[in-house]
């Protein structure tokens, strides 16, 4: 008796090891990044820093403004969402209520299977394909540019909005749709005026974390975007908060190597901040 | 009265399994006609052969025909929409929807093509009144419906039917999930429908076919076993299954 007790106190406390394990890593990357972040803000100027539009970090006179960058994570990931939230809440809606069951489970590996693609092939991919499409389409010097980062990040946030969105109509009781259809209501009306908006919340939270996905993204919009340190602009070569810190960081120094570390910083607040409402979302959808 | 819905020679089976074998009945206008019998007797599924609510179950086959003004609604010609308005149906379970009492009502309404507030107004307070809930929730037509007690969800629910002007009420045991002061007032509301309606409500509760019905058809293993006036059917019962049925031999 006395030595189960002792077993299952052991096992508990290798459970509570391992979940801190976690927390700590987080807490571990949140002050580092803080301390790390800080100093070249204060030696930039926060105004500065956040609101220079020049990013000039190897130059004799060097300029550290990274506008450019918040814009363009801002800007691409604005155009992602504009992009894929409508197909993949669209596709969320056909799969969870209007397709056939084979047609549902053929496509809905084919959502997964899009999940599981590493961003690297997406990037090379974008390189190879959507770039060249791009100049030739729109007839400019070189397609590497925002446009073409948009294209990649809404097929790359797809996945995510697909299946959180289905999660959130599915759980969507049959009862609500039942009432509608038995008053008259054809099942497409009955899908966007009972089951949609029951699962406002679900779809909500399948949007941000759609735009989480988007502003985190790294390599692929790196291969895509032409990595130009330009204000955004569509058709021109840009440079992402991610691709910033990821483009520099083998060759920096200095004062340059902590500027990166800031960058690296507001791109954590963005993130946390997108947490944050990605949390509020799914509690509404619990209550 | 004459009759408004009749079934014919009606079988119906989920997959292999057959639910209902050869019902024939005729349903009078403007009376209430209940249907009893045990968990599984087919009174159910044949209720929602009435408004076609079966087509929604993928593995359903339906043979025979069931007339409504004369026309089977089987046939392909009918629209299935325009059927289920004429045909309003109250569940089980009262199921609002997630929404203010007002937009439950207007819901239906607006389906069908009603956009002007001051019509939907009224419509949203004749329905209200109609199903006896007017003055508990007239100010609170904005609130969620959901915080409703069941209850007051149901005659919701049935007001919610009523907004679409429908000529017939199907009701599934619209009481078994409610205290026995709402069953009360559910069933004096029925008493008072059916003067301009016709109900039909499936009902696991003997004594609640006795004190609302008009008609009553008793439902076995997918038959239809004995129908006929309500007081009748009780008091004297052909048939020995419902005999023993109605006296509580089994079921």
């Amino acid at each position: 008796m006395k030595k189960n007790k002792m077993i299952e106190r052991a096992i508990h406390s290798v459970f509570l090891i391992l979940g801190l394990l976690t927390v700590g890593c987080v807490l571990l990357i949140t002050i580092y990044l803080v301390i790390s972040g800080i100093p070249a803000i204060t030696e930039i100027g926060v105004f500065d820093f956040l609101f220079g539009t020049k990013w000039a970090s190897t130059a004799d006179m060097p300029s550290y403004g990274i506008l450019p960058f918040i814009l363009t994570s801002v800007y691409g990931t604005a155009g992602a969402i504009l992009i894929g939230v409508p197909i993949g809440f669209f596709t969320a809606v056909y799969l969870s209520k209007l397709a056939d069951p084979k047609v549902k489970a053929f496509m809905e590996g084919a959502v997964s299977l899009l999940a599981g693609i590493p961003s690297v092939v997406y990037g090379l991919v974008g390189m190879l394909v959507l770039v060249p499409a791009v100049r030739e389409i729109f007839d400019i010097p070189d397609g590497a540019s925002l446009f073409s980062a948009i294209i990649v990040l809404a097929i790359m946030i797809l996945p995510s909005i697909i299946k959180v969105s289905m999660t959130a109509l599915e759980a969507v009781p049959k009862e609500y749709e039942d009432a509608s259809l038995a008053l008259g209501a054809t099942p497409v009306e009955t899908y966007f005026r009972v089951s949609v908006p029951a699962a406002k919340s679900g779809i909500a939270a399948a949007v941000v974390l759609g735009v989480g996905r988007a502003i985190g993204e790294a390599m692929a919009v790196m291969m895509v975007s032409g990595n130009v340190p330009n204000m955004p602009s569509l058709f021109q070569s840009v440079r992402f908060l991610t691709t910033a810190v990821a483009s520099e960081m083998s060759y920096s120094s200095g004062l340059q190597q902590q500027a990166l570390f800031s960058i690296a910083l507001v791109l954590f607040l963005f993130i946390m901040l997108i947490n944050a409402t990605l949390n509020f979302f799914l509690k509404k959808e619990k209550d | 009265m004459s009759d408004i819905m009749t079934a014919k020679d009606l079988n119906l089976w989920y997959d292999k399994t057959q639910a209902l074998k050869n019902v024939n009945i005729t349903i009078p206008e403007k009376s209430i006609t209940a249907f009893i019998g045990p968990s599984g007797c087919g009174k159910s599924t044949f209720l929602k052969t009435l408004n076609r609510m079966n087509d929604l179950i993928p593995t359903v086959k339906i043979t025979g025909e069931v007339c409504y003004n004369g026309q089977n609604i089987y046939d392909s010609i009918v629209d299935v929409n325009e059927l289920r308005r004429e045909i309003g149906m109250v569940f089980q379970k009262p199921n609002p929807f997630p929404m203010s009492i007002y937009d439950n009502i207007a819901y239906g309404p607006r389906t069908h093509g009603i956009k002007s507030k001051v019509k939907l107004d009224e419509i949203v307070e004749q329905s209200l009144r109609d199903a006896a809930i007017w003055d508990e929730v007239k100010d609170r037509l904005k609130k969620n419906a959901l915080g409703m007690s069941g209850g007051q969800q149901q005659r919701l629910c049935i007001a919610r039917a009523l907004a679409v002007k429908p000529k017939i009420l199907l009701m599934d045991e619209p009481t078994s999930a409610l205290d026995p002061i709402s069953t009360s007032r559910i069933e004096e509301l029925a008493i008072e429908l059916k003067k301009s309606y016709t109900i039909v409500i499936v009902t696991h509760n003997m004594q609640q076919a006795v004190r609302i019905s008009d008609n009553t058809a008793f439902f076995l293993l997918g038959e239809l076993i004995e129908y006929g006036e309500t007081e009748k059917l009780f008091s004297q019962p052909v048939d020995k299954r419902t005999e023993d049925y109605i006296t509580g031999r089994f079921g």
